[in-house]
């Protein structure tokens, strides 16, 4: 019976639709010329001095080494965009789930507020933001008019090293509404017996928190943190326009090296070889994500 | 007593949305009303009605100082935005469709290199992108923007598209074939009409992603005359002194405006389009 069957699937499974690759071919070439062309090239030019113009002289490992021993900005910047990832990236999944729970216990007007929250999502990462957070956090700014109203002192949000980092995160953190979309979408899936059978049970809201909802989201949880850590590595917009990477390079996020490096100075080799440090570190991150979620991610019976 | 437990327990949670709905939303109201007020009111009051609106800092910002206005910006962002995002419809569906209903030697393969280049940071081709683009004469252009989109280069949407046909029945398409029709044509009148939360889905994402997009613009764009919004407001911004707040206010708030509005008339369809898609994977 199971021969019978496996027979049968090859049966149908031979009878091939080639047309099908004339659907997909836009992304065919795109991929070729657009993404995996340029990943190769960019892995060559990481080897080379290529300035823009002028032929690319082969330089063997010198970027990387320059890199790793002779370049203060590298380190200082890697330390700003760990913090980063480390403070925003968290804090902000948090802060989704947080309200994605509290919105799905049958709320009146969730669609009011779902809509509210998912706003800053839209704009963030454009310049009127950053324009705006620049003029809300400078000193004669409207936080520090706030705040001397309880008579806490005024800050130098953007212009103190100590807290222009975290001021450019709270311009990430504040756009949660993303990511709090998909966790309700995720909650709504789970089923209303699941709960009640716990509560029957005698659970308290904190253990149906970690032994429902967090298993049964744990899929989201997984795609969320990935795809944020790995746009977050990369942030690039806020740093710029707000800070310039400044003071004394404390927002000096990957991206603005990048930026420095390849369009700046017109170094395209060194900041390719940058480039590449950067796909390491990020596929590195996302590979040990992947690996610990076989031990948290709970995938359903169906899958 | 459960139940006063529980009403008690249910105010808590609506005073919290209600102050935290306050305090995301209050920066944007701050901008709204900082365009209506005049320079020394702006970081004089807490309030956000000014107390006498002036109106002129709209029309300042919009002539601006120099030889471009705000006028050419916005309608250069549009010049890149719409024949993006229309192109990206287009050629995700294209792609979507391929991936879900036809079966071709090395579609696993093919499909799953599509996901992971979701996961390929932009960063890392984007400066053999910009040689590459520059070699063909395009830079100063918005053709890296166009071009892309129309060979499906931003995978994210191709997934989406591919998840929402797997959605639909196949006996939508079984029954176009019994009736003579092409694969193109059941693509076109029979399952399209279908697809619409999922299209504006992808209309939405990439309307407001090519419009606040600002490192692109800045590496591709050189010319003040071509500058998209972006690169315009932060050049206002350079240069501005402290006597142009309210207006560098008023052209934050205008460019703004399109994304807002376009994601409030698609709301409906948005959501569910996100809905559906985020919960197949």
């Amino acid at each position: 019976m199971a021969l019978l069957k496996k027979g049968n699937e090859m049966l149908t499974r031979k009878r091939y639709t080639y047309i099908g690759y004339l659907y997909i071919l836009p992304w065919i070439i795109g991929f070729l010329v657009l993404q995996l062309a340029p990943l190769i090239n960019s892995f060559w030019y990481s080897f080379t001095n290529f300035q823009l113009l002028g032929d690319p002289k082969f330089l063997g490992l010198d970027n990387y080494k320059k890199i790793f021993t002779n370049d203060p900005t590298f380190l200082q910047s890697l330390k700003v965009t760990s913090y980063y990832v480390l403070i925003a990236v968290p804090l902000k999944l948090s802060f989704a789930l947080l309200i994605a729970i509290i919105l799905n216990q049958n709320i009146k007007g969730i669609n009011f507020f779902r809509t509210l929250y998912y706003i800053p999502s839209i704009l963030g990462g454009s310049v009127a933001i950053s324009v705006l957070w620049k003029y809300l956090f400078m000193n004669q700014g409207i936080v520090n008019n706030l705040l001397s109203v309880v008579g806490i002192p005024a800050t130098d949000w953007l212009g103190d090293p100590r807290y222009a980092l975290g001021t450019i995160s709270l311009v990430t953190v504040w756009q949660f509404g993303s990511s709090m979309l998909l966790f309700l979408a995720g909650l709504k899936q789970i089923p209303v017996s699941q709960y009640e059978a716990a509560r029957i049970d005698g659970a308290g809201r904190l253990r149906i928190f970690a032994q429902i909802t967090i298993p049964e989201l744990s899929p989201i949880i997984l795609f969320n943190l990935i795809m944020q850590m790995i746009n977050a590595f990369q942030d690039f917009t806020s740093a710029f326009v707000i800070t310039q990477g400044g003071p004394l390079k404390s927002t000096y996020l990957y991206g603005l090296m990048l930026y420095d490096q390849g369009f700046k100075f017109f170094k395209m080799g060194y900041s390719s070889a940058l480039s590449w440090i950067l796909f390491v570190i990020i596929l590195f991150f996302t590979s040990l994500t992947f690996r610990s979620s076989e031990s948290w991610v709970h995938y359903g019976d169906s899958l | 007593m459960i139940k006063s437990k529980k009403s008690v327990s249910r105010i808590i949670s609506y005073i919290f949305l209600i102050v935290l709905a306050y305090i995301m939303v209050y920066p944007l109201l701050w901008m709204v009303g900082a365009s209506f007020k005049s320079n020394q009111e702006i970081f004089g009051t807490l309030g956000l009605l000014p107390k006498s609106p002036v109106f002129g800092a709209f029309g300042a910002g919009w002539t601006g100082t120099g030889q471009y206005g705000f006028s050419t910006f916005l309608y250069n962002t549009f010049l890149m935005v719409i024949p993006t995002v229309l192109f990206t419809v287009i050629s995700a569906t294209l792609v979507g469709y391929g991936f879900a209903r036809f079966d071709f030697p090395l579609k696993k393969v093919l499909f799953v290199t599509m996901l992971a280049t979701m996961m390929l940071p932009a960063t890392v081709i984007i400066i053999p992108r910009y040689i590459f683009f520059k070699r063909l004469g395009w830079l100063d252009t918005y053709l890296p923007f166009i071009v892309p989109a129309m060979l499906g280069c931003f995978p994210f949407f191709n997934f989406m598209m591919v998840q929402f046909f797997r959605g639909l029945p196949l006996e939508i398409d079984e029954s176009g074939k019994l009736d003579g029709c092409n694969s193109f044509v059941i693509l076109k009148d029979l399952l399209l009409p279908l697809c619409k939360s999922a299209i504006f889905s992808v209309i939405v994402f990439q309307f407001v992603w090519t419009w606040n997009d600002f490192m692109n613009v800045l590496i591709y764009i050189s010319s003040v005359a071509k500058y998209p919004v972006a690169l315009g407001l932060r050049m206002t911004m350079d240069i501005s002194t402290e006597f142009d707040w309210n207006q560098i206010m008023a052209m934050s708030v205008i460019s703004i405006l399109p994304p807002v509005i376009l994601f409030f008339t698609a709301q409906k369809y948005f959501v569910e389009g996100i809905a559906t898609t985020g919960m197949k994977n």
